[in-house]
């Protein structure tokens, strides 16, 4: 590792180490914050009874399919939106205000449309991630160098495999952006929404374990979301700056 | 004769929205969906009316304090890890994953520190909004290309000089723009916070709206709340291709 890396561990090793020496002195209430110590072993107990096992799948499950459904729609409607210059002149403002909006004061608006289900909270993470890959496909397509539609028409390549073996690679890392913005703002829609107003899911559990004073609980569940949350971003950023560097654009 | 083509743009996308929630409302019906001219006439008599402007200045009180919150922590992060490297380096990261992180999780813990009060609508609206402006503000001002620095140095500026001559213009579309998106998460910080837990603002009014069925006040809030934030937006986003210009 290098040395900024060394430096960025002990400065958050301090931060934990400084919370922790906080709670057991008495600094911060117990009933306010908890020892991370706990956090981590109230994590372990939670994850070996299995008690919350149902919730956890419940709520990854949706992030995964509101992702995928983000994913794969986004890059269709980016497609098709960059095929029509006109559509895509007046969709420019919707596009520069969408995440200028605090769409969650919608939410109610699909809980009222779909009832207490599933079906708002899928729809809440689709429509905070969709947005950024549409974004991103556009980006990536008004992206690909004019010159490779040109190699294409030397080589008589067919449609297909002009938009798969030539536009598709050189979109490839502005659509990659898409899909991490994508993830993170999936994950973001999803739990936020059911802390809100939600039948079950991690979100609920953690702000009923609020209401009902259980801090371990509590906090065991918030480092389970806080740690899957940045893992996922960090594999992402990983493969990201992997590619980058392949490309020779990167950091060394 | 551009600004023409593009406000007319925009007031077809309006348009086609307001159809799409007119045939929306056909299909699902009134109770779930109510239509677009009973619920702007709603609008009409629920603007003027008490209730709403206790519940609309209860946030815009939260959100201000939020947003001076933001700014200043915001811009004094940015520019203290701009300038230093080695903690820019280290703590770049940091903010990154921050700033990807849903904060919502973290809420409860917001509301056992402070409770039901408006400091805590406050620091999460400002927990939201800090990381942006940081972030921006740091890529501003290492992105200062090096001539600059060298050429007031060649003409001898003072410090303040650099400063308001140099520094400041070079950097501020970006931090502009820092704003921009501060602004925008500072409001979805507070709103949301407010939706979570909170008897006032104007997302407690959406959840009660919600609860007690009450349609037209439902959607009339978020109508508010959405010109609010684009309006605002596009101000913003206005003075900073200005700014872009100038440079």
């Amino acid at each position: 590792m290098t040395r900024v890396g060394w430096i960025r561990l002990i400065v958050i090793a301090a931060a934990v180490a400084a919370l922790e020496a906080a709670c057991r002195l008495g600094l911060i209430d117990h009933h306010v914050v908890i020892p991370p110590s706990e956090m981590a072993q109230a994590l372990v107990r939670l994850l070996i009874s299995g008690q919350d096992d149902g919730q956890i799948a419940r709520t990854f499950g949706i992030v995964i399919v509101a992702i995928a459904i983000s994913v794969a729609g986004g890059f269709a409607l980016g497609v098709v939106i960059h095929a029509l210059p006109r559509v895509r002149r007046a969709l420019d403002p919707f596009f520069a205000t969408y995440y200028a909006v605090p769409i969650f004061i919608f939410y109610p608006v699909l809980i009222v449309l779909f009832g207490l289900s599933v079906m708002p909270i899928v729809l809440m993470g689709v429509a905070t991630a969709i947005v950024a890959m549409v974004i991103a496909t556009l980006n990536g397509l008004d992206r690909v160098p004019r010159v490779l539609g040109k190699v294409a028409r030397v080589h008589r390549m067919g449609a297909m495999a002009t938009a798969l073996r030539l536009k598709l690679p050189a979109a490839a890392p502005y659509l990659f952006t898409g899909v991490k913005l994508a993830v993170s703002y999936a994950f973001i829609g999803v739990i936020a929404s059911e802390f809100i107003l939600a039948p079950a899911g991690l979100g609920r559990v953690i702000s009923d374990a609020y209401t009902d004073f259980n801090n371990p609980r509590m906090y065991a569940l918030m480092l389970l979301l806080v740690i899957v949350a940045t893992a996922v971003n960090m594999i992402l950023h990983v493969f990201d700056q992997r590619w980058a560097q392949r490309r020779g654009i990167g950091k060394p | 004769m551009i600004a023409a083509k593009r406000a007319a743009d925009t007031l077809l996308l309006l348009i086609v929205m307001v159809l799409a929630w007119q045939a929306l409302h056909q299909a699902v019906g009134a109770t779930a969906l109510p239509a677009p001219i009973p619920t702007f006439a709603y609008l009409a008599k629920f603007l003027p009316s008490a209730r709403f402007g206790e519940s609309a200045w209860a946030t815009l009180v939260s959100f201000f304090y939020a947003l001076l919150l933001s700014y200043a922590i915001g811009l004094a992060i940015g520019v203290w890890m701009g300038f230093h490297r080695l903690s820019g380096a280290v703590g770049e990261p940091i903010l990154i994953s921050l700033y990807t992180l849903p904060k919502v999780t973290l809420y409860p813990v917001v509301l056992l520190i402070f409770g039901l009060s408006v400091a805590g609508r406050v620091t999460f609206g400002a927990m939201h909004g800090v990381l942006p402006v940081a972030l921006l503000t740091m890529n501003a001002i290492r992105n200062i290309p090096p001539v600059y620095l060298k050429s007031s140095q060649a003409l001898h500026l003072s410090k303040w000089q650099v400063i308001a001559t140099v520094l400041l213009p070079a950097t501020l579309p970006e931090v502009v723009a820092g704003l921009r998106i501060g602004f925008t998460l500072t409001l979805l910080g507070v709103l949301l916070a407010e939706m979570f837990a909170a008897k006032h603002g104007l997302g407690s009014l959406i959840i009660n709206a919600m609860q007690l069925l009450q349609g037209e006040e439902m959607v009339s809030v978020a109508l508010v709340l959405f010109a609010f934030a684009a309006l605002a937006n596009a101000l913003l986003l206005f003075i900073e291709h200005r700014l872009h210009r100038r440079v």
